[in-house]
């Protein structure tokens, strides 16, 4: 089974290298970017078939380590 | 005064921390983070600057969750002395020993000078060689040393006096200039409530010998050894 954790910044806390990548897109003269904010990805491979299971295995994943909620949300996205 | 420092895959100022703390009259003793257990009668636990496991996901993260950091918690716990440097501050962070986290510097870059501090409260064991309020000369050395956390949390440290050290200028005052990374308040260190557990970005380490250009940092082993007393 795959998954993928997507993990972004809450809203409200400062995004220094975001808002670096946003001032270097328009730079490049990108139209259009309001404004830019970095996040995370991990791409996983679960053994078993049990898909509430991963479930549980991802946000204790999530949770103990991939995130860190003082500043971070995390999303879980199981796939086949 | 028996003081244990753990070397992490990628600490470098473990060396560093243990002489300035053998300077102050501690006995020291290196630990693993693979280890479980803590030696018999350790005071302190030195979370030493370095960038474990490379900064990999984020800044102290993967050490925070390493074996040893169990003992740690529970050598907290119990009122023990820990202390976190730099990378180990991030550490402490990580693993819930100290609130809050630190992020990329403000302005994007690495910085590394000499910096002041001031010292919030000299009625600690990690500060009583200091004077309330002082100056002191140190260093800096972090990409990401930008202090943070919520509203909550900030108005609990400053409300109970956990804030241990702000960034200043000579004079001591702090000011948004002589902030070097952006952190809420100026904050460079932390205490737990119990005050026994003492989180700084600052290297106080790099500075005990005169032969380097200063010896502000002893005060803060002095004061943990008790070779020091009241400034």
């Amino acid at each position: 089974m795959k998954a993928r954790v997507t993990v972004t910044l809450k809203n409200g806390v400062l995004d220094p290298q975001g808002k670096a990548i946003e001032g270097a897109l328009k730079s490049l003269g990108i139209d259009g970017v309001d404004s830019v904010r970095q996040g995370k990805v991990f791409d996983i491979e679960l053994a078993g078939a049990d898909k509430a299971a991963a479930e549980a295995a991802l946000k204790a994943a999530c949770e103990k380590l991939l995130a860190n909620t003082v500043i971070e949300n995390y999303r879980v996205e199981i796939g086949a | 005064m028996k003081a244990a420092v753990i070397t992490f895959p990628g600490s470098n100022r473990d060396g560093d921390v243990a002489k300035a703390l053998k300077q102050a009259g501690a006995e020291v003793v290196h630990v693993w983070h693979g280890d479980t257990e803590l030696p018999q009668g350790v005071d302190l636990m030195v979370l030493p600057g370095g960038f474990s496991y490379g900064d990999y996901l984020r800044t102290g993260a993967i050490a925070g969750r390493a074996h040893i950091m169990d003992a740690t918690r529970a050598h907290a716990a119990r009122g023990g002395y820990v202390l976190g440097i730099c990378n180990g501050f991030q550490i402490a962070c990580e693993a819930g020993l100290l609130p809050g986290i630190l992020v990329r510097n403000a302005n994007l870059k690495f910085v590394c000078k000499r910096q002041h501090l001031k010292v919030e409260r000299n009625d600690t064991a990690f500060t009583r060689a200091y004077a309330k309020g002082q100056a002191i000369d140190v260093c800096i050395a972090h990409g990401e040393g930008n202090y943070i956390t919520d509203a909550e949390t900030l108005a609990r440290l400053e409300g109970e006096g956990l804030v241990a050290f702000r960034y200043a200028d000579a004079q001591g005052n702090v000011t948004p200039e002589a902030n070097p990374n952006g952190s809420l308040n100026g904050i460079a260190g932390i205490y737990s409530p119990g005050l026994n557990v003492l989180g700084l970005m600052p290297h106080p380490e790099n500075l005990i010998d005169s032969l380097v250009g200063g010896t502000d940092g002893r005060g803060l082993f002095e004061s943990l050894v008790g070779s020091r007393k009241a400034a």
